[in-house]
């Protein structure tokens, strides 16, 4: 027992220090600056924690529910490291619109713990209780500026559909329970046949709640309302956090339990796929909001993540976590630069906030420029990686229709990042924005915005990690 | 240890970029970065022309040639040339210099961001034309629509986001099906090293579709007919040093790509759309010629003059001849240089006049002797006078086509008359007769550097149309390598289907 413990010291050291930070918030007053300095610090102190952790086989603990594997540890410090930066990005903005308090790193932190505990979750129930903890801190993060109708709105749709969608979610759970007589999910792949009609309904609906989860169509309604509502710090949390970790449950969904019915979770995945890339490309064309606009495009990008994972091979779910890796530094280097949008204590969202900002703002208008050129994979910038190894994937299998649908709404989408670069580029300048910014906020848009500019000079080293992972 | 010359090749304009992009010019004037500029790309020139003179005629193998890791295992960057591609990368190495010498009070604005533009088109061309991995060609290819984006939209004319974009959309939806082709090669064989391609072939079954892939995206970028409508666009939108980029460099990537890709890899695709080369090629060539005819506008007869020339090309490639070949190589080579020139001579008087009209304009051989009868040069080169390399690439390309198909070569040369017939027009209308337009007569003659500009233009324009020996040497083996290559591959493929 107590050797098993050793394999999830991150979380317990996670979960420890939250209600440590917690009890600061409570005892001290004006905390909020110590408790996001020490929720800076726990994230920091995680990373070698989880680097401990080893990975070079499955490790089954506490009696088979929990999986320590190189996919939950990678997954892991992909989720460490996007909220350090989160954390760091955020802090001023949520210093200017006043609501820099303690519950938002904690409440951050503790969506995080929901998250380790999913990607790593071998049963049901493990699982469930993952994807919950991280859902109900995430309702409190959208409604977290409680007096902006927007933000209360936001909260308050997120929660109830994400409610249905976890019910949903559950009741395939039980189905799936009932069906197969296991919660563990190596035992529900050998407790079934392909005749068993009842895991078929029950994998449905734990597809459905899952796509919720990560926003793909059909089940995206609440993203561009939600990501408008919330609070801009909040709005980059949700672009990015809970898509990998549910993106990793998608994985290992399909990957254990599910894992003899690929034939019946192919088209469902190849249909989510197909309707997030296209619907996510043409409907974001439209946009006016900046932040719609990117949950629009997020929609588009889980599609491509999507296409990786339809394939069922190595190399695709290989291809979906690099795609999802680059995803989130692009995402954060988006974030970073709608950050900077501010003047007098006010921050600008729409996109004709945008106009002429090369004239003022050069360097700021050269890390967007890159950052949206690469969203729209052009190479030779990192998003265009991401997308190679998605069709590399892809066409192995010869799936050549998914790839050309895929390739062409990649040019729809292009039409829309094309029309950011052009008001920032083409159009006429208004006005100057604030340019004393947080050193944090800066760090990160640099350091996000090189990392895809070069990252075409040394590819290997993201492929070195991910083709660690072997499921099949 | 050798010296990477081609990896040098493309980095040198990147790393000059750079420094311009770090560096802050002292003046308002900005014209200490244009000098940098300049220097970068006359040091990258000069090291194109030593790359020239260490260059072994008789070698067909690719030379020069640089492996290393790159995606982990599967890709390597990998570059090289042969005697196609290395008049391409002196090509851009000798118009790059003359383009930012060419930028001046026109790019009124961002000056620096300009020069950085070029000069990372610069490597980007020069990228395209020696690599020898199709996913490295696909990113320095794709690559370069960003600067070129850039180039029209912030420093274009009046509808240049609309010209700008389709210029975006219309290349990237081209190259899309390209980029799942490559992908596809690599699935069936392992590699995507275009010598190692070479050596082991791609099974014929699958050449076809392939081919169809590799054309979408080379048709768009020639521009071919029915898909040329963004150049026109793009370049009466450009300023004029993107104008000469586009016409004398970019267009010819698809060229080289169908020399290099669709014959090489894809012979017996190659050989099966050879029809549909053809009718898109005569299409070109009456059709947009007799679309010059009609333009009023002076970049966009030009423009449109790019189209049909351009039509010669691939009319030439296809023939599958020597003679075909080569004359296409040389074509691109002249149309770069001629075009080039054409466009700047349209900016000369763009620039004091500010309209492009061909009807505002007559008579300026009164104000403006030396322009003319500079223009007059380019104008004869343009339509392919003899003594001129215009000349000795479309006579190659008729030869060629004349052994391959009588028809299609007495066609074609209705071409040239049509040829000579917008271009002496144009010349007529805009030099010849009388001033009626009162502001033409304030006109001031080429300045220093606009002359020194055409006339290092004009001298190898006409040095290789008296004495084409030089480039011809340098292609000639490499094309007879690559037509012995094609003539095997199929002899094999038809003792295969008997």
């Amino acid at each position: 027992m107590m050797s098993e413990i050793y394999y999830v010291i991150p979380e317990i050291f996670l979960s420890l220090s939250l209600m440590f930070l917690l009890l600061i918030g409570v005892f001290k007053k004006n905390g909020s600056t110590i408790v996001h300095n020490l929720s800076l610090l726990i994230l920091i102190i995680e990373i070698p924690l989880i680097l401990n952790v080893p990975s070079s086989s499955e490790y089954l603990i506490f009696n088979e529910s929990y999986k320590i594997d190189y996919l939950s540890n990678f997954i892991k410090i992909l989720i460490v490291i996007s909220t350090l930066f989160v954390l760091l990005t955020s802090s001023e903005y949520l210093k200017s619109i006043k609501i820099f308090n303690i519950e938002y790193p904690i409440l951050i932190l503790s969506s995080i713990l929901g998250m380790m505990v999913m990607v790593s979750s071998n049963d049901l129930i493990v699982f469930y209780i993952g994807l919950e903890l991280q859902s109900l801190a995430l309702y409190v993060l959208a409604s977290f500026n409680r007096d902006n109708i927007l933000s209360s709105e936001s909260g308050l749709k997120y929660f109830v559909l994400s409610a249905l969608s976890s019910g949903l979610l559950l009741y395939g759970c039980s189905l799936i329970y009932g069906f197969s007589s296991s919660t563990n999910f190596l035992q529900i792949s050998y407790n079934y046949n392909e005749s068993t009609q009842g895991i078929i309904f029950g994998m449905v609906f734990i597809l459905v709640g899952l796509a919720f989860k990560i926003s793909a169509v059909p089940f995206h309604m609440w993203a561009p309302d939600v990501y408008q509502g919330s609070p801009t710090s909040v709005t980059l949390f949700f672009a990015i956090l809970p898509k990998i970790a549910a993106l990793t449950a998608f994985i290992r969904f399909l990957y254990t339990p599910f894992v003899n019915l690929i034939d019946q979770w192919q088209t469902i995945i190849i249909f989510l796929s197909i309707a997030s890339m296209l619907f996510g490309a043409v409907a974001a064309i439209g946009q006016k909001n900046l932040k719609r606009l990117i949950a629009y495009s997020s929609i588009s990008h889980m599609g491509y993540a999507l296409a990786g994972l339809s394939t069922g091979t190595n190399q695709g779910i290989q291809s979906s976590v690099s795609y999802i890796s680059i995803y989130l530094i692009m995402n954060l280097a988006f974030f970073s630069s709608i950050f900077m949008l501010k003047k007098d204590q006010r921050y600008y969202e729409s996109i004709d906030d945008l106009s002429g900002l090369s004239k003022n703002h050069p360097i700021l208008s050269l890390s967007l420029l890159i950052v949206l050129f690469s969203l729209a994979g052009i190479p030779p910038l990192a998003g265009f990686f991401a997308k190679f190894y998605v069709f590399m994937a892809v066409i192995e299998q010869s799936m050549f229709f998914l790839a050309i649908i895929g390739l062409l709404s990649t040019v729809i989408a292009a039409f829309y990042y094309l029309r950011i670069i052009k008001i920032i580029y083409f159009d006429k300048d208004i006005g100057k924005y604030d340019t004393d910014h947080n050193i944090g906020l800066k760090i990160s848009l640099i350091f996000t915005t090189i990392l895809i500019l070069i990252y075409f000079v040394y590819p290997s080293s993201l492929i070195y990690f991910v083709s660690k992972i072997n499921l099949v | 240890m050798d010296i990477p010359i081609l990896s040098l090749l493309i980095l040198i304009p990147t790393i000059g970029a750079f420094f311009i992009l770090l560096t802050k010019a002292k003046s308002e004037k900005y014209n200490s970065h244009k000098y940098i500029s300049v220097f970068i790309s006359v040091i990258n020139f000069i090291l194109s022309i030593y790359l020239w003179y260490k260059f072994d005629n008789s070698n067909p193998d690719f030379q020069f040639v640089e492996n290393r890791d790159w995606i982990y295992g599967f890709i390597n960057y990998k570059i090289g040339v042969d005697g196609i591609s290395i008049l391409f990368i002196i090509l851009t190495a000798f118009i790059t210099p003359l383009c930012i010498l060419s930028v001046n009070s026109t790019i009124k604005n961002r000056l620096k961001d300009f020069l950085i533009a070029i000069l990372i088109m610069e490597s980007l061309m020069i990228g395209v034309f020696c690599s020898l991995d199709l996913v490295i060609f696909y990113l320095f290819f794709e690559g370069g629509l960003i600067p070129m984006f850039l180039i029209i939209g912030i420093w274009g004319g009046e509808r240049r986001v609309y010209s700008a974009f389709k210029f975006f959309l219309y290349t990237l939806l081209g190259s899309v099906l390209m980029l799942i082709a490559i992908i596809y090669i690599y699935w069936i064989t392992g590699t995507t090293d275009v010598e190692k391609l070479y050596q082991i072939g791609i099974e014929a079954k699958y050449q076809k579709i392939l081919w169809l892939a590799f054309f979408s995206s080379f048709a768009v970028k020639t521009p071919m007919w029915p898909v040329h409508t963004w150049l026109p666009d793009a370049h009466v939108e450009a300023p004029t040093a993107g104008s000469v980029l586009l016409a004398a460099i970019l267009l010819k990537m698809a060229g080289y790509g169908f020399i290099r890709f669709s014959i090489g890899l894809f012979p017996i695709g190659s050989e099966y759309f050879v029809s549909l080369i053809y009718g898109l090629s005569l299409v070109a060539i009456i059709y947009t010629s007799l679309v010059a005819l009609m333009q009023e506008d002076m970049k966009k007869l030009i423009a449109y003059s790019s189209v049909a020339h351009m039509g010669f090309v691939t009319l030439g490639i296809f023939t599958l001849t020597q003679q075909g070949l080569e004359g296409s190589i040389f074509q691109m080579i002249s149309h770069g240089i001629i075009s080039a020139a054409l466009f700047l001579c349209v900016g000369v008087i763009y620039e004091r006049m500010h309209t492009r009209e061909i009807k505002k304009y007559g008579g300026i051989i009164l104000v403006m002797p030396k322009y003319s009868i500079i223009f007059m040069i380019f104008t004869l080169g343009a339509l392919g006078l003899p003594g001129t390399t215009g000349f000795v690439g479309e006579f190659l390309i008729l030869m060629g086509a004349f052994i391959d198909n009588f028809l299609i070569a007495v066609i074609a040369s209705f071409g040239v008359i049509l040829g000579a017939a917008y271009m002496l027009w144009l010349y007529k209308r805009v030099v010849f007769g009388e001033i009626i337009n009162k502001d033409l007569k304030n006109l001031i003659d080429l300045n220093k550097s606009e002359l020194f500009i055409l006339t290092l233009l004009a001298i190898p324009s006409l040095f290789f149309g008296f004495y084409p020996e030089p480039l011809i040497n340098t292609v000639e083996t490499s094309v007879s390598y690559l037509i012995n290559n094609y003539n095997a591959s199929l002899e094999i493929y038809l003792a295969n289907n008997k």
